[in-house]
């Protein structure tokens, strides 16, 4: 019953939308497309901020639009995060969080809690225009939290910013997505953010979905045309298994076995994301003996496919419980003679992974 | 005395029309501006060009039209009579109608211009936090359109004030009735008393320019916002 079902056709001039979507009713779901590919459409149609001609919106079984309902904006159990913080300038921090807590039925969620997630304690008494633009979208992600939404709904909450207030929020973001269980969907086109932040992801394209799934599983597709980014990368879940102060690397842990990379001063224990990208990772017959390569694991070819120049090809290899995409010329896969379900070595570059 | 006991009576009459068309016009303004500001309607253009019509029309025009709407025959007059309260020409309520179309366009676009500088988003933000369309006009739209509201209000009161024309057509020369400053002053110039309608004029003058000060001297504060 966890789900939300949205489909919608849009008809514009110049923009048209036609999707059909079952997202997880859990977990941070990326929607994920070049601007005018249709996914701040997608968010407001779902808020009920726009009415799309035909549309058909329901959320955990309840019906928000049909043919013959439409269920207000502000009788939507969700919370919004628009691109700019858009406070009210005539009300004060506290005056704006409690705007909509002090209105919504549900109390789950307490000003404290958004207060202190949000790290924002210190600026309850400020004017809006007292704030700097970091400061004003953690008010703004707070204002939202605080009515205690069934669904989070984020439209590029820090695409308006610059790269060190983005640093700055990123981890509030992921504090949001380990301590509240709130489902949220993230409209982004910045690849960083899905990597660090999406559980599941939507690829939109020209107002139709390209493709939709689990993130790990969509990134290692490799018959999909379109990365996140420049480049193909996985993305593995992974905790901190020791710390090396002696070179400054830390070991992650993950489904698929352990590698090391450039330690962070993340404590052991905790849960980080890694990235690796697939030019990153060579593939051997054998285990990497004389070699600058740290992390060598045993896999399995699942696929292979073509990558972005003829010359190139994208290598899906089977890596304990998980995918990793290794891109390498088409003349080593002559040369090892690598195809599916063949046992190779995969060498991850301790350099290349990021988390 | 510096000014007669008619002068007092008609300046107060004065104010009285000026408050309470001011007042009944903050009440039927606000939802026209709104829908004026809103609206994506094919009827905006028109219906914004009848608001507008008073700032260009002869006030004479205007008051003529009224005296015929309001008279016994008009449709006006046939409802006044119907419901029992008699013809509404040469009364204050009479006056007061007419100065609220004669200043409607004073009420109207500060207004509208206030509301459409909001934008949509902020209403968009409110919704979002569970806020009815209704709740949102008083929470959001109401305080941040509040310098709106005081011009609006300023240029009204003070349009009403210095009507003339349309109060000559409608409301002749009742003194404490119909009688406000500026026909007061025309009768005293028309009687050849000079020195009265200096006088009340200085007053006019000095008012007119505290209400312009008013407004002006808002203007650098706003920006800081």
């Amino acid at each position: 019953m966890d789900m939300i079902n949205a489909r919608f056709k849009v008809d514009w001039p110049g923009f048209t939308l036609d999707l059909d979507l079952q997202l997880p009713g859990r977990g941070v779901t990326a929607i994920f497309g070049h601007s005018g590919s249709g996914k701040t459409t997608l968010l407001r149609c779902i808020a009920g901020l726009e009415r799309a001609r035909e549309g058909l919106l329901s959320f955990n079984g309840d019906i928000w639009q049909d043919a013959r309902t439409f269920r207000p904006v502000h009788k939507r159990p969700l919370g919004y995060v628009f691109q700019e913080a858009s406070l009210f300038p005539h009300l004060s921090v506290l005056d704006n969080l409690r705007y909509g807590q002090k209105r919504s039925a549900e109390k789950i969620v307490s000003l404290d809690q958004v207060v202190e997630l949000l790290g924002i304690g210190h600026l309850l008494d400020r004017r809006p225009d007292r704030l700097s633009g970091g400061e004003r979208q953690r008010v703004g992600i707070a204002r939202a939290l605080a009515v205690s939404p069934r669904l989070l709904l984020m439209d590029e909450p820090l695409a308006a910013l610059d790269l060190a207030r983005k640093r700055e929020i990123l981890p509030y973001l992921e504090r949001l997505h380990d301590e509240l269980d709130i489902p949220v969907l993230y409209v982004t086109h910045a690849p960083d953010e899905v990597a660090r932040l999406a559980d599941h992801l939507v690829m939109l394209d020209g107002g139709l979905v390209v493709a939709a799934g689990p993130l790990a599983e969509m990134l290692a597709r490799i018959d999909l045309p379109l990365g996140l980014g420049e480049e193909r990368e996985v993305v593995l879940d992974a905790v901190i298994g020791q710390r090396d102060p002696d070179w400054h690397l830390a070991r992650m842990d993950f489904a698929g076995g352990s590698l090391w990379a450039r330690d962070r001063d993340i404590p052991v224990g905790r849960h980080v994301r890694v990235r690796v990208p697939a030019s990153g990772v060579s593939l051997a017959l054998q285990p990497a003996g004389q070699s600058s390569i740290i992390n060598s694991l045993p896999g399995q070819v699942e696929a292979i496919g073509d990558a972005e120049h003829p010359g190139l090809s994208l290598v899906k290899v089977r890596v304990g419980d998980v995918s990793i995409l290794s891109r390498v010329t088409r003349r080593s896969v002559a040369g090892l003679q690598i195809e599916p379900g063949k046992a190779v070595w995969v060498q991850i570059k301790s350099a290349a992974v990021v988390e | 005395m510096f000014l007669d006991e008619g002068d007092i009576q008609a300046i107060w009459l004065t104010v009285r029309l000026a408050g309470l068309v001011t007042a009944i016009l903050l009440v039927l303004g606000t939802p026209i501006a709104w829908w004026l500001a809103r609206s994506r309607s094919r009827w905006k253009g028109p219906i914004g060009a009848v608001v507008a019509l008073p700032l260009v029309l002869p006030p004479s025009v205007l008051g003529f039209y009224l005296l015929l709407a309001m008279g016994p025959n008009g449709p006006l007059g046939k409802l006044t009579a119907c419901l029992g309260m008699g013809a509404l020409p040469f009364t204050f309520w009479g006056l007061v109608l007419a100065s609220v179309f004669y200043s409607l366009p004073f009420m109207v676009q500060p207004l509208q211009n206030a509301f459409e500088a909001i934008g949509d988003r902020p209403l968009e933000v409110a919704a979002t936090l569970r806020a009815s369309p209704l709740d949102t006009f008083f929470s959001v739209v109401l305080p941040l359109s509040l310098p709106g509201y005081l011009t609006a209000s300023i240029l009204t009161f003070a349009h009403t004030v210095g009507e003339f024309g349309v109060v000559l057509m409608i409301g002749g020369n009742i003194p404490g009735v119909t009688r406000v400053a500026s026909v007061q002053i025309y009768d005293h110039v028309e009687a050849l008393e000079y020195g009265e309608a200096h006088r009340l004029a200085a007053v006019m003058l000095v008012f007119s320019f505290l209400v312009l000060l008013a407004l002006y001297a808002r203007r650098p504060g706003k920006q800081k916002d």
